[in-house]
């Protein structure tokens, strides 16, 4: 696993992806998730969704509708793991921040 | 009612130029087609649409642009026309704000792009004016305005290099601190 942060664009990329869902449909659910502090924008999603299908994180799935050119995205186990080990590195900042600053007070 | 107007930016502007776009559809004028200096409008609601120009690696017709400008369209955006890698896009207003990049390592990737057009340009006109200017010397003519409009256009690429790198160092500076 990578011991590097994820990019927040890449993080709700993937817990968009725990359902198939289209690009749009990522912009949507991650507006709504962040309670519409984070908006992606399609260039970046675009950008992000083919690097996240090259390292194997997502994959792409046929859309149930075969008139539809629009393609579905869904996370791998692989792209699991990367999400579970962001989540414990969130953990730690988050306890470290609330230790150190809210004593602070 | 169609409305010709020709105008012209140099490449490195391009933001003055989306800005100009931006103004004309507030005005009710929409952007329908471009060649070059020829900008086409058409009458529309005013501020009805918000125009976006984006830099593409690869020309629109090759199927990697094509597959991009199908998922901008998936997301509400239209595709208005294109000038060499360029592509002019709208998005109704109805269907939310327009932006192509929401961070800053894509609008870096972006500047990047834009800075390697025009030190090719750059180089190619400068190349060119010299050979020219070579065969001046040689032949002893007495002008060749060609040669000269070349070192004369590579002079002005690198004002335009110094104005992109510029603004991308910005960019970079704040990438270190937010994505």
């Amino acid at each position: 696993m990578p011991n590097n942060a994820l990019t927040e664009a890449v993080f709700y990329i993937l817990l968009s992806l725990t359902k198939p869902m289209h690009g749009y449909g990522i912009m949507q659910n991650t507006e709504a998730l962040s309670s519409g502090r984070v908006k992606l924008a399609p260039g970046t999603l675009y950008g992000a969704l083919n690097t996240l299908l090259e390292k194997g994180w997502i994959t792409a799935i046929a859309d149930g509708n075969e008139d539809s050119r629009k393609k579905e995205y869904l996370i791998t186990d692989l792209g699991k793991q990367v999400a579970h080990a962001e989540l414990l590195r969130l953990k730690e900042l988050y306890e470290n921040g609330n230790k150190i600053l809210e004593e602070e007070k | 009612m169609r409305h010709v107007v020709y105008n012209a930016f140099w490449v490195w502007n391009f933001d003055k130029e989306e800005k100009w776009l931006n103004e004309m559809a507030a005005k009710g004028l929409c952007l329908v087609s471009i060649n070059g200096f020829r900008y086409e409008f058409e009458d529309c609601v005013p501020g009805e649409y918000t125009i976006k120009m984006e830099l593409l690696k690869k020309s629109p017709k090759k199927p990697e642009s094509k597959k991009y400008l199908e998922f901008l369209e998936e997301t509400g955006a239209e595709f208005v026309g294109s000038f060499s890698n360029w592509v002019y896009l709208r998005k109704n207003r109805s269907k939310g704000e327009f932006e192509l990049y929401s961070d800053n390592k894509s609008r870096v990737e972006h500047l990047s792009r834009i800075l390697k057009t025009i030190l090719y340009v750059l180089i190619m006109n400068f190349l060119a004016g010299a050979l020219n200017i070579w065969i001046l010397i040689q032949s002893h003519m007495f002008m060749n305005a060609v040669g000269v409009i070349n070192i004369i256009l590579a002079f002005i690429g690198i004002f335009g290099y110094v104005h992109i790198s510029k603004k991308l160092k910005r960019i970079k500076k704040e990438a270190e601190l937010f994505e």
